[in-house]
């Protein structure tokens, strides 16, 4: 939110997606999170003198899915260029990025933002090599670095200053995250660094068609985070501008425990870095048949999913938005649909007992031990009436969860937890019940028809939730009319 | 007495059992020990190469030798990492330093038997043309000492000159193999880029680098070249065509080739008139043997050299950014104030006046404002004469040059006028520009003293022939 309306803010983000390889971008070095430091350091990850970069193929495919997903055009023909500067956590004393020839040309990833559309335009996607981590408090006289993330690969994916206020953002990022999970490009863990993000924000007055200066706030580690910063810079730039002060160009961190910025260095001195064709790298082409080979094996989106399960199978938006949030969650869901056409009780189905049972710390639906096929089988009892909705639920659904193989109407008649909707054993039952309400009864055939529901509640009791409903509904109906 | 002359009539003389490795590791053991004056190695694994000649020699009294290298003495110049063993680039800044994996190219030869004896001096980090530019000390011709060897792989020139080895491995980025070669009076052979992988090559100019090979012999040259050339999958740049069978293959019933020449090449100023009378001679003769030989217009020759010093200081002054003093080598001992303090005291303690020479123009070349007026133009020449050189390779087999415009500088002549030497490189940079083979092969001797050689390039891939042709020349010589 704006204090001042008539300024608006402008945002440009710049994500850091470490790619799902196995190895690094340019040699075979681990790059699996947690390793003790140092441990993952070939000659080539230290830079050693003669060592030589050869290109991970797996990372240029996945840079090609986000690309794809995201409606860039895909340049065919690449190389990567040393952005040269020195730092103690860059072996090589060069980064090796691409610079004139981004793998990925502009694009745009579709934000909704309370209901609204919008789109943010890409510039590009490009792939890099990470560098390594300084750590500045594991001692108090010396900088400690550790190289095993050095040459780990990413996409940084460059979006236009089209964000327009920190709900954007977060939008954005969301949609992000998400689709770079669903393509198996990035595990978008914030948290342990595989996605950071750096958000270029400027203010200006509204209607102001040129740029204000901008500050860009770097390693930002969680979509909250950036929606802080954004709000911080909003204040700080707005107040600055009102009190007739001079934006300079900064480099700016995020102080996470109080919510505000700070600057780390002013862009006048910025490095020159002195870009050129990496020499040890020869320019690898994409052909067309491999792009299209990539793009045939992308999976559905989320949006295409939403529209979908919404136009097709007759879910509301809001099932279809939570059944598509992961891709594996959704899968299982059309897995379940394979087998079954009551697509809304397997809707229910998935958002509530199997995602209660998600819930519970430590499981994940490829552990969910229930086949598909068997939960479609366990709806279709309760369809068709042979099981009400709440002993499947709450009794069947647990034991199945043990035998899974069983098969779900054979268990639920073994554990004698079927539905009964024999009006010959229904009947004393329901007479006993109405007998043991004569006044209620009475009220009832005097116009008080809001009782019935008492009556099914107390039969459904006295048989244990196994009363069928339906049948049950009729048969009272039938015996207070007389 | 142990006598060398080639590899084959080495191992012949080792199969009758007239020598044995160890006796030829003694001998070089001895002729080192005896010429230390002479600087060319650095390092010397004497006891390593002993051991390893007492196991070969009683591998081949078994019967069990596999190795196409089996017992061949060979020195390294100290560009080349070899596992267990120091590699410092003839620099202060690598001081101290132990390689912790090999070359791909040493593997190769280790891998055929080979017995690497020592490290070689050159100019440091391969960059200088007199083999004065050493943290070591410069190496002495061992043909005249009041001169220089050349450079930058003079240590591995002078260790075949002197007979301190049999073969050596040098590098060459603009003639560091060709030009030490002429001033020694040996054969120097630079192949095409990426026939021999670069891994394991320290970098200069990585779109320039290229192992080469010493010798007295094309033999020698073409099955050391056949063993360390291939494909390499630590090497992306590394050709991927398959090498030849050189060493069986020079043989060849003689056919009339198509020679080319340059006069502008020939008749310029700084070359050395009784060198180009020796060129104009051989080619004469060539002609009269049967050969068709032809002048080509060439109007790049004064731009070739400006243009190889803007790229490959601009990508040495990148390659050499990695010696940082904070994973390895030299670390200033100073107090410093903060980081940039702490590199700029390690790398102006550890770098020589040349390589920091090199890597400010390259840093230069490279700075937002004089990108295009530099880089971007001298990558244009390149281009040039890459399509020029291609042209004239359409009809042509091999181009014939001077491989220096002079005879071995004597020492201290060009060590304080870097542009004088830079100019000198004008006949052997060409290769380097557009990565096809050449070598300098010696058949001349000046009237001062000195020998000097011939240079021949071929197109790219085409090393076989430049070699069966190579071998002509000096077997005819030897007639």
């Amino acid at each position: 939110m704006m204090s001042h309306p008539e300024y608006e803010i402008v945002v440009g983000l710049e994500v850091h997606a470490q790619l799902l390889t196995n190895s690094k971008l340019f040699c075979g070095d681990s790059i699996a999170f947690g390793a003790a430091p140092n441990t993952n350091v070939s000659p080539v990850t230290l830079a050693h003198p003669g060592t030589l970069p050869v290109m991970n193929h797996r990372a240029i495919e996945l840079a090609v899915r986000i690309g794809l997903a995201c409606n860039c055009t895909i340049e065919q023909h690449n190389y990567f260029a040393r952005k040269n500067y020195f730092y103690p956590d860059l072996p090589k004393g060069y980064q090796i990025s691409q610079h004139t020839t981004p793998i990925c040309g502009g694009g745009e990833v579709r934000i909704s933002v309370s209901g609204e559309e919008k789109t943010i335009r890409l510039n590009r996607i490009h792939l890099e090599e990470d560098a390594g981590k300084s750590i500045h408090d594991a001692n108090p006289d010396f900088t400690a670095v550790d190289l095993n993330r050095a040459g780990t690969p990413l996409v940084e994916i460059v979006s236009e200053p089209d964000i327009r206020s920190s709900d954007e953002a977060f939008a954005y990022l969301t949609v992000l995250r998400q689709w770079v999970r669903y393509l198996e490009v990035c595990d978008g863990n914030m948290e342990e660094g595989s996605l950071r993000c750096d958000a270029n924000i400027s203010v200006r007055k509204k209607g102001d068609t040129r740029l204000g200066t901008k500050v860009e706030v770097k390693n930002l580690n969680s979509i909250r985070n950036v929606k802080r910063a954004i709000d911080a810079e909003a204040v700080r730039l707005t107040a600055m501008l009102e009190n007739g002060e001079t934006i300079i160009q900064q480099t700016r961190g995020f102080d996470v425990n109080s919510g505000t910025t700070y600057a780390i260095r002013d862009k006048e001195d910025a490095d020159d870095y002195r870009y050129f064709a990496d020499p040890d790298l020869t320019p690898f082409v994409l052909e067309t048949a491999e792009i299209d080979r990539i793009r045939e094996a992308l999976p559905a989106l989320p949006e295409a999913r939403i529209l979908h399960y919404t136009q097709a199978l007759g879910l509301t938006e809001y099932d279809a938005g939570v059944l598509t949030e992961e891709r594996n969650f959704a899968e299982y869901f059309e897995s379940v649909t394979q087998h079954t056409t009551y697509y809304k009780s397997a809707a229910n189905w998935m958002l509530g007992p199997v995602k209660s049972w998600l819930n519970e710390p430590g499981r994940q639906l490829a552990n969910f031990p229930l086949a598909p096929a068997k939960l479609a089988a366990l709806l279709e009892c309760v369809e068709k009436g042979q099981l009400s909705f709440s002993i499947a639920s709450s009794r069947l659904f647990e034991k199945l969860l043990d035998q899974p193989d069983a098969e779900p109407l054979e268990l639920a008649r073994s554990l004698n937890l079927l539905q009964d909707s024999d009006a010959s054993s229904l009947e004393p039952v329901i007479d006993a019940v109405l007998a043991k309400f004569p006044d209620k009864v009475e009220a009832y055939r005097k116009g008080k028809k809001g009782l019935l529901a008492l009556f099914v509640g107390e039969v459904m009791k006295q048989s244990r939730g196994k009363a069928d409903p339906r049948v049950t509904n009729e048969l009272l109906l039938e015996k207070l009319k007389s | 007495m142990f006598v060398y002359s080639s590899i084959s009539h080495y191992q012949s003389q080792l199969t009758q059992g007239h020598t044995t490795c160890v006796e030829a590791v003694e001998h070089y053991l001895r002729q080192i020990a005896a010429t230390r004056h002479l600087n060319a190695y650095v390092a010397v694994y004497e006891a390593e190469a002993l051991a390893r000649a007492k196991e070969l020699d009683t591998l081949r009294k078994e019967g069990k030798t596999t190795g196409r290298l089996h017992g061949v003495v060979i020195g390294v110049k100290d560009v080349i990492s070899h596992e267990g063993h120091p590699l410092t680039a003839a620099s202060g800044i690598l001081q101290g330093f132990e390689a912790i994996y090999s070359a791909t190219a040493i593997k190769k030869l280790l891998d055929e038997e080979a017995i690497i004896i020592g490290s070689l001096n050159c100019d440091e980090f391969a960059m200088g043309s007199t083999n004065e530019h050493t943290v070591y000390g410069p190496v002495l011709n061992a043909d005249d000492e009041s001169r220089v060897p050349g450079g930058s792989s003079g240590g591995s020139a002078v260790a075949v000159q002197a007979g301190l080895c049999m073969v050596s491995l040098g590098s060459d980025t603009g003639g560091s193999v060709r030009q030490p070669a002429d001033f020694c009076g040996i054969v120097g052979f630079k192949p095409g880029y990426g026939r021999i992988s670069r891994y394991g090559l320290i970098a200069y100019a990585s779109s320039f680098d290229q192992i080469g090979i010493f010798s007295t012999n094309i033999p020698d040259t073409a099955l050391l070249l056949e063993i360390m050339a291939g494909p390499d999958v630590a090497d992306s740049t590394a050709s991927r065509q398959q090498p030849d069978a050189y060493s069986k293959e020079l043989d060849t019933p003689k056919t009339p080739y198509r020679i080319a020449y340059f006069p502008e090449a020939l008749d310029h100023p700084s070359l050395d008139p009784e060198i180009r009378d020796a060129i104009y001679k051989r080619l004469e003769s060539l002609k009269n043997e049967g050969h068709h030989v032809q002048p080509v217009n060439f109007d790049l020759m004064d731009y070739i050299v400006p243009s190889y010093y803007v790229l490959t200081t601009a990508e040495a002054s990148s390659n050499l950014s990695r010696y940082d003093g904070v994973r390895y080598g030299h670390r200033t001992e100073k107090p410093v104030t903060d980081l940039v303090d702490f590199y700029k005291k390690t790398r102006s303690e550890g770098f020589g006046k040349e390589v920091k020479r090199r890597i400010m123009l390259g840093t230069f070349v490279l700075s937002a404002g004089y990108y295009d007026a530099y880089f971007t133009r001298a990558q244009k020449v390149r281009k040039l004469l890459t399509t020029k050189i291609e042209l004239i390779f359409n009809d042509f087999d091999f181009i014939i040059l001077p491989t220096a415009p002079t005879t071995a500088f004597r020492r201290g002549e060009k060590t304080e006028d870097p542009i004088a030497m830079y100019l000198a490189d004008i006949y052997t940079v060409m290769a380097n520009l557009a990565g096809i083979p050449a070598i300098s092969l010696p058949l001349f001797r000046h009237n001062n003293g000195m020998r000097f050689g011939l240079q021949a390039m071929a197109s790219r891939q085409n090393e076989l022939s430049l070699l069966r042709f190579s071998h002509e020349l000096l077997t005819n010589r030897e007639n």
